[in-house]
């Protein structure tokens, strides 16, 4: 019986659900001492003096600072801009200064209180828009760690044919990923002077090249080993690299095991979240409303150091113009420099600050137009043979107007819109309501050249036991990665599901498959495994004859197969499908090997003595290529919609000098399951032939479509336009009190 | 987690005479009745070094005692026990909906009523209805026992009027001699579980002949520095006939009483405008 399109039991999910499974700080090592971390309380500035108070017992202590580090002190992300620990220029509150170890945790938080540092202060750019002014030199020359144009057609006779130009200026706040279980990891030495490191991440070989560089090391002498990760939605992405970087020269130091686990608190006001925006747009239209030109201006707060921040921005930029063919668009983007705690990944990775633009806008040319949202995206969306913003021409697997007819009907949007409109209507109803519209896509995979750069590696391997295993360094973090494989991996080899089990991601056993990123794993990673399960089935039955369908008949076939070798390992590479092209100067070209596409209508009400927003349903539709686990791809998608409303309505990150004063869950409001609506999920396929049995990557779309829903069916409800997030009751009532309070 | 278990010192009663003999003792040690507070300034580090006087063997104040006159609610009461007691339901409706509002389920099964009002937060969702119901909080200590009126227990935030190596025993809460003609309760948070109160309130109105006010009690909390009756918006009504007129002085009239400011949670034009809104429907019956 096939695995893939069956719901099959997830491979993990016992040992989560009973318990057993081990999270990083689960895991007791002999020895083993607890790292801390020292960080600024200043924006920006300069370290005068450190002192260490004479009484306290540093001698049960290990203390590192800069200049243990043996190699270079620098994280390698993109760039290496970010030192591991600061030398002497603090760039932002919360950066790590030096480490502490003891054997008990609560000393070595104590040992934190007994050092003092003496700054000289700087006055600090806090916002991107003051960092473009270039109100301070932070990165010469320009403060930018990326400035992004996209051309296409020409914009000045876009505008000149216009009938209607429409203006919007709209603003999205930082997000926190809110993972479950917070960021850590664990370091040592093995005899060897091999370093490992062993937690909580999504990218093994993204921890391994950064500790390569720190410690001067070759990569046969570091090894990275992922333990049970406890959800990451981008916060696991690059961060992983500092805290790793911290456990390991704390174990390198001490000669001993070093264990750091952060507390919700350090977390987040330490880690990256997602980028603040602001996006302007201003788009000329036919009568009849045809896009004839779109000029877009995208700006975001990178935080101190590049990070992720250069291809978040690519892909927020890439997607700025929605999922609409504009035969004339200009889009700039820039990330810029400010002296607060480095952004980075969350799941969407830009584009849900610029689509929430792109889509809300659309609603405010409805308005313009006299004409209904969803008529007015039905004209302009992409379709076979539309060419989008970089000029890329979508060929097949276009289900854009298929998501968006689909989640029209389910939802009744048409009937739902008047309904609401009748409502409102009656003064003596407790509540208004209404119902919004918005229509996303997500290209998946790394952008541009990224996937060929990358040359990802992953396979299986058949053991003489006859057990199959699949090889990559993908993470299993709750998404379904540790299943999904074993289902591609089986059915392209022949064999039922239970027959095959996913390595955990271990650098001195996987390949580099790449990070688990992009909504990638299942299209690119899954499809390397596809091919190498057909390419060892062929081997088998050119040896064995046809795949055995019984165990016993099974692994006779695999010994004679495998002669009296211990297995057999079978990798595939990366290749670019024949025809994709792309040109990273001019931002031309294929900027994704496909796109996934939603539709999603929100119906809410407001209640009118409170101004509580509750969200009464939600109803969506995804063109997802292939769903290779139903239900996975369905909680995939309640998930990132549910993430998505938290974005629009509760998530109100407090910044002050650079750093977030809410971090911890009483003040920063995620939805809880209570807050969560009803969700109705249709699941559309059109397979894309180059993604894992017709897949395409859907992890992060989900997060890019409700917020712009939301905020248009708030403007149904009470008549306001909401153009910055979250929006709180808070704003609600100002917006409808302005002229009475 | 920066607790360190180490450096506390933890005392355990076995009765209450003992709890009150080791309070007297050691006047500095931290009362923990459902710990669902203190685990926040446990897990910070903040209370490293600090003696806790556990009272989860008290057993005599974990009861809920029914009388002629009212509830009698031991200090350990649970607000899940609150919550689903058929009495308290029945007679005191508003306390068993606002504990019924605490946190989620787990906290509600630990936090207990006595440390709700000890711990004397702005936004203690438990204590408009208290207010209303003009419950007495009982105390005992070396010098004898007290009995407080609710309002006078709340000295600022999170400060009380308890004086030092006193615990509160027991929560009086009288049942209403008349049935009120209207009642409400609401609680304002940022989502539908795990919140804090933005604002709170709970109102008791009785009304005579022709519409007139013979009584009215309206209590709101997280918007001023303690949990506020509204006297001069209760002085307006009384008396008089609920016309617009009146109801519309009784709103204006509310920001005499409540004093709500800007914070991380939430604004004072919000706390002020939300308020009045419950106010006023309470008042005109669309509550």
């Amino acid at each position: 019986m096939p695995a893939v399109g069956t719901n099959v039991i997830r491979k993990e999910g016992a040992e989560k659900l009973c318990g057993r499974a081990k999270f990083i700080d689960d895991l007791s090592f002999p020895d083993c001492l607890h790292g801390v971390t020292l960080r600024s309380t200043i924006p920006f500035g300069r370290i005068k003096k450190v002192s260490f108070d004479p009484s306290f017992p540093w001698d049960e202590c290990t203390v590192a600072t800069a200049r243990d580090i043996p190699g270079k002190n620098a994280v390698q992300h993109i760039e290496t801009d970010q030192p591991l620990l600061v030398g002497e220029r603090v760039m932002h509150p919360m950066e790590p200064i030096l480490l502490v170890a003891h054997p008990s945790r609560q000393k070595a938080y104590e040992a934190l209180r007994h050092i003092t540092v003496d700054y000289e202060e700087y006055d600090p750019v806090l916002t991107p828009e003051d960092s473009v002014a270039l109100k301070a030199v932070l990165r010469a020359p320009d403060n930018l760690f990326k400035d992004v144009r996209i051309d296409k057609g020409d914009i000045a006779a876009g505008f000149a044919a216009a009938d209607i130009v429409v203006e919007g200026e709209y603003r999205v706040p930082h997000q926190e990923q809110a993972y479950i279980e917070p960021n850590g990891m664990a370091a040592w030495l093995e005899p060897d002077g091999t370093l490992v490191a062993k937690g909580s991440m999504q990218c093994p070989y993204y921890v391994h090249k950064a500790l390569m560089l720190l410690f001067n090391l070759p990569a046969e002498k570091v090894r990275v080993i992922q333990a049970v990760t406890g959800g990451a939605f981008g916060g696991k992405e690059d961060y992983p690299s500092v805290i790793g970087g911290h456990a390991a020269l704390l174990a390198w130091k001490s000669r001993r095991p070093v264990k750091i686990i952060y507390d919700r608190p350090e977390d987040m006001a330490s880690t990256s979240k997602r980028h603040p925006a602001v996006v302007r747009h201003r788009t000329g239209l036919t009568r009849d409303g045809r896009l004839l030109a779109q000029d877009i201006d995208v700006l975001f707060d990178g935080g101190a150091y590049s990070t992720m921040s250069p291809v978040v921005l690519s892909r927020g930029a890439i997607h700025a113009s929605g999922a609409y063919a504009c035969p004339n668009v200009r889009i700039r983007a820039r990330a810029a420099a400010t002296n607060s705690v480095p952004n980075g990944a969350y799941r969407g990775f830009g584009v849900p600050q610029t689509l929430f633009a792109a889509e809300l806008h659309m609603d405010r040319i409805a308005e313009a137009l006299r004409m209904d949202p969803a008529e007015l995206r039905r004209r302009n969306l992409l379709r076979e043979g539309s060419s989008t913003a970089t000029g890329q021409v979508l060929r097949h697997s276009v289900g854009a107007a298929d998501a968006l007819d689909a989640c029209l009907r389910r939802s009744r949007y048409a009937q739902k819109r008047k309904a609401c409109a009748a409502w409102n209507k009656r003064s003596r109803n407790p509540t208004w309501r209404g119902t919004g519209l918005s229509f996303a896509y997500h290209g998946a995979g790394f952008t541009g050249g990224g996937e060929v750069f990358y040359a990802s590696k992953a396979g299986l391997a058949l053991d003489a036991d006859g057990g199959v295993r699949v090889l990559a360094a993908s993470t299993e973090m709750g998404q379904g990665e540790a299943t999904v494989f074993a289902q591609i991996a089986a059915d392209a080899l022949g064999v039922p599901y239970g027959w095959v089990e996913t390595e955990t991601p271990d650098t001195s056993k996987v390949p580099n498959s790449g990070p688990t990123v992009a909504s990638r794993t299942t299209m690119i990673v899954g499809r390397l495994v596809e091919r190498a399960a057909r390419q060892l089935k062929a081997e088998l039955e050119e040896a064995a004859g046809k795949v055995p369908k019984s165990r016993p008949a099974w692994l006779k076939a695999v010994r004679r197969f495998l002669d009296g070798r211990p297995s057999r390992e079978v990798i595939c590479q990366y290749e670019r499908p024949p025809g994709q092209q792309w040109d990273e100067k001019t931002y031309r070209g294929d900027a994704y090997g496909s796109f996934a596409y939603a539709a999603v209508v929100v119906d809410l009400e407001v209640d009118k003595l409170t101004y509580e927003v509750k969200v009464t349903r939600v109803t969506t539709a995804f063109e997802l290529g292939r769903a290779i686990h139903p239900l996975f791809a369905e909680g995939q998608i309640i998930g990132g919609l549910t993430q998505g409303l938290g974005y629009a309505l509760t998530e109100n990150p407090v910044y002050k000098r650079g750093v977030m004063v809410n971090p911890h869950f009483t003040d920063y409001v995620i939805p809880t399951s209570m807050d969560a609506p009803p969700m109705d999920v249709v699941l559309l396929e059109k397979p894309y032939e180059h993604g894992a049995f017709g897949a395409k990557g859907i992890g992060e779309l989900p997060n890019d479509t409700p917020a712009p829903a939301v905020a248009a069916a708030l403007r149904q409800a009470t008549g306001r336009w909401f153009t910055e997030l979250p929006i709180l009751p808070e704003k609600i009532c100002k917006a409808l009190h302005d002229d009475k309070l | 987690m920066r607790g360190d278990a180490f450096s506390m010192r933890v005392f355990r009663p076995a009765s209450p005479a003992e709890a009150v003999r080791l309070f007297a003792q050691n006047p500095d040690a931290l009362p923990l009745a459902g710990g669902t507070d203190l685990m926040v300034g446990w897990n910070s580090g903040r209370l490293n070094g600090r003696a806790v006087l556990d009272l989860s063997r008290l057993e005599e104040w974990r009861r809920i005692e029914v009388t002629d006159e009212g509830a009698r609610i031991g200090a350990l009461a649970t607000h899940s026990e609150i919550e689903s007691h058929p009495v308290l339901l029945k007679r005191l409706p508003l306390l068993a909906e606002a504990c019924a509002t605490v946190g989620a389920v787990q906290i509600r099964n630990r936090g207990t009523l006595g440390g709700n009002v000890a711990n004397a937060s702005p936004a203690g969702d438990s204590f408009p209805a208290l207010a209303v119901y003009e419950a007495f909080v009982h105390t005992v200590s070396k010098e004898g026992r007290r009995s407080l009126p609710i309002l006078e227990v709340f000295a600022g935030v999170k400060r009380t009027a308890l004086r030092p190596g006193e615990l509160i025993e027991r929560i009086d809460v009288p049942f209403l001699p008349q049935p009120p003609a209207r009642q409400f309760f609401r609680k304002v948070g940022s989502r539908l579980a795990q919140t804090i109160s933005k604002a709170v309130g709970a109102g008791l109105l009785w009304l005579g002949r022709g519409g007139v006010v013979l009584g009215c009690r309206i209590a709101f909390g997280s918007v001023a520095p303690t949990v506020r009756r509204l006297r001069s918006v209760e002085e307006c009504l009384h008396s008089g006939r609920l016309t617009p007129e009146t109801i519309e002085k009784a709103c204006a009239a509310l920001s005499s009483d409540i004093s709500p400011i800007d914070d991380v949670r939430s604004t004072r034009l919000y706390r002020m405008a939300v308020s009045r809104n419950l106010l006023r429907a309470f008042l005109t019956g669309r509550a």
